[in-house]
């Protein structure tokens, strides 16, 4: 079939009343993700319902509330892993931690932080650096179900040889098998690295500052955003954190395309982490 | 004559090869931003880049997300992310699920490229073992763009031009000697 700009234009018009439906179904606003990621998503399910147009999904969108749900399913991401990016732990040791010993008392917010995997990678550095007992880890989702599964801490053991091989990569020096336990199935992470994680609900779409951060992680979750709505969050960002704190992005994200690029100075270019300026 | 705006290159097994003879036809004789999705494994970190940075005359970039898509610019997908264009020609990266088994998959680059450049795209599919790369040469000559697959005589692995070939959405059959000088020929300011 030839297609031509009309057709996409068409097309685009037809994706912003899906989300303006799913949005008044359900609360979440995707309106400001990604447009190339939202229409990716949305042909899969195209193709798996059988429609042949973005505008069918409208009255499943209004009249079943289990396509919803589905959809919302499909929107969501959860790629992570424990010390993810073994490098980015590296630079973060050598560069942020010694700043961070300075301070009698720590926060530090994992914003968008999925099922927990580099959360608890984040209790394990604090806790070889001597921090963590003085450390109060925020770890938010907008999706309750993989809070749930976060502070769980259960993983699949077959992750687990992965999961060794980032920690050495990442500067660990201990058995990475002291901490957690294991059944047929799973690795259990052990409690100790909980105990100063507090998990809750929190959208960055929608919600408003999360005060006085010293360190704010929140890698490979701007890339599903448009340029707007990254503007907004790392807006958000910047207003959550103590002068000199420390924004860390995704190895693939950078502040460079922002209209906050000016209000941080670059730590490690390489590996995405930025400092708030202090004046 | 139509002109072009990008180019959308797809390689696989045996890519690095045919890419190191394209570039050094190429060398900095086209000026349109040329974009390329070279499978390689999750854990090769920059790898790719550093090998594709030595055999390049211009230069070669791994995008980061919103960067904007220039001239003069060799851009390279990053080892497991996808690779697509948005409306406003910026990049966007994507850790969505695999597709053809890949990520980054040459479908996503090709489909939503040809949804931008629409029919200013050229899109080559070179060398490689699957079909990654078929559908986005469909969009791209949906949208009446220019498309080309490597000769599968030529190819070390015929399996992907081949795939292309055979959905009947192929312009030019060549080598990579034939698409480069094509390239230069069509491109040349």
């Amino acid at each position: 079939m030839e297609k031509n700009k009309e057709y996409v234009d068409n097309e685009e018009l037809e994706i912003d009343l899906v989300l303006d439906a799913l949005l008044k179904k359900s609360d979440f606003d995707y309106r400001n993700y990604s447009r190339a990621h939202i229409k990716r998503r949305l042909s899969h399910r195209l193709a798996v319902s059988g429609f042949s147009r973005f505008s069918e999904l409208i009255p499943e969108l209004i009249y079943n509330p289990d396509f919803v749900r589905q959809l919302l399913l499909d929107l969501s991401i959860n790629v992570t892993e424990m010390f993810r990016d073994p490098e980015f732990y590296v630079a973060f040791k050598a560069l942020v931690c010694p700043y961070l010993k300075t301070y009698p008392f720590l926060k530090l917010w994992h914003a968008g932080c999925s099922s927990g995997q580099e959360v608890y990678s984040t209790s394990i550095l604090l806790k070889e650096g001597n921090l963590y007992d003085n450390s109060q880890i925020y770890a938010t989702d907008f999706n309750v179900d993989i809070l749930e599964r976060a502070k769980e801490a259960r993983y699949p053991i077959e992750n687990i040889k992965n999961y060794t091989k980032n920690y050495h990569e990442a500067g660990g020096e201990f058995s990475f098998s002291d901490y957690y336990s294991a059944d047929s199935d799973s690795a259990i992470l052990s409690n100790d690295l909980k105990k100063n994680i507090l998990f809750s609900f929190h959208n960055l779409v929608t919600d408003g500052a999360f005060g006085e951060m010293n360190v704010i992680f929140c890698r490979n979750v701007l890339i599903y955003f448009d340029k707007t709505l990254q503007n907004k969050v790392l807006q958000l960002f910047h207003d959550s954190l103590v002068p000199g704190g420390f924004l860390c992005l995704g190895s693939k994200e950078s502040i460079l395309y922002s209209e906050v690029d000016h209000l941080f100075e670059v730590i490690s270019r390489d590996w995405k982490i930025y400092r708030k300026k202090v004046h | 004559m139509i002109s072009y705006d990008i180019v959308v290159i797809g390689a696989s097994a045996g890519g690095l090869y045919a890419l190191e003879e394209l570039l050094g036809i190429l060398r900095d004789k086209i000026k349109v931003p040329i974009v390329i999705v070279q499978h390689i494994s999750a854990d090769s970190g920059d790898s790719l880049l550093k090998i594709v940075k030595n055999f390049s005359t211009i230069r070669v970039v791994e995008p980061i997300d919103k960067e904007s898509i220039d001239r003069n610019q060799i851009y390279l997908a990053s080892p497991d992310y996808h690779l697509m264009v948005e409306r406003d020609k910026t990049f966007s990266l994507y850790m969505g699920p695999k597709e053809n088994f890949c990520r980054p998959a040459i479908d996503l680059l090709f489909e939503t490229a040809a949804e931008v450049f629409l029919e200013r795209t050229i899109g080559i599919i070179l060398t490689g073992a699957n079909n990654d790369g078929t559908k986005g040469i469909k969009s791209i000559k949906d949208f009446l763009g220019l498309t080309i697959a490597q000769s599968p005589l030529e190819a070390q692995v015929s399996i992907m031009p081949q795939s292309a070939i055979n959905s009947g959405s192929i312009d030019h059959i060549l080598t990579i000697n034939e698409i480069g000088n094509l390239l230069i020929e069509l491109l040349k300011e």
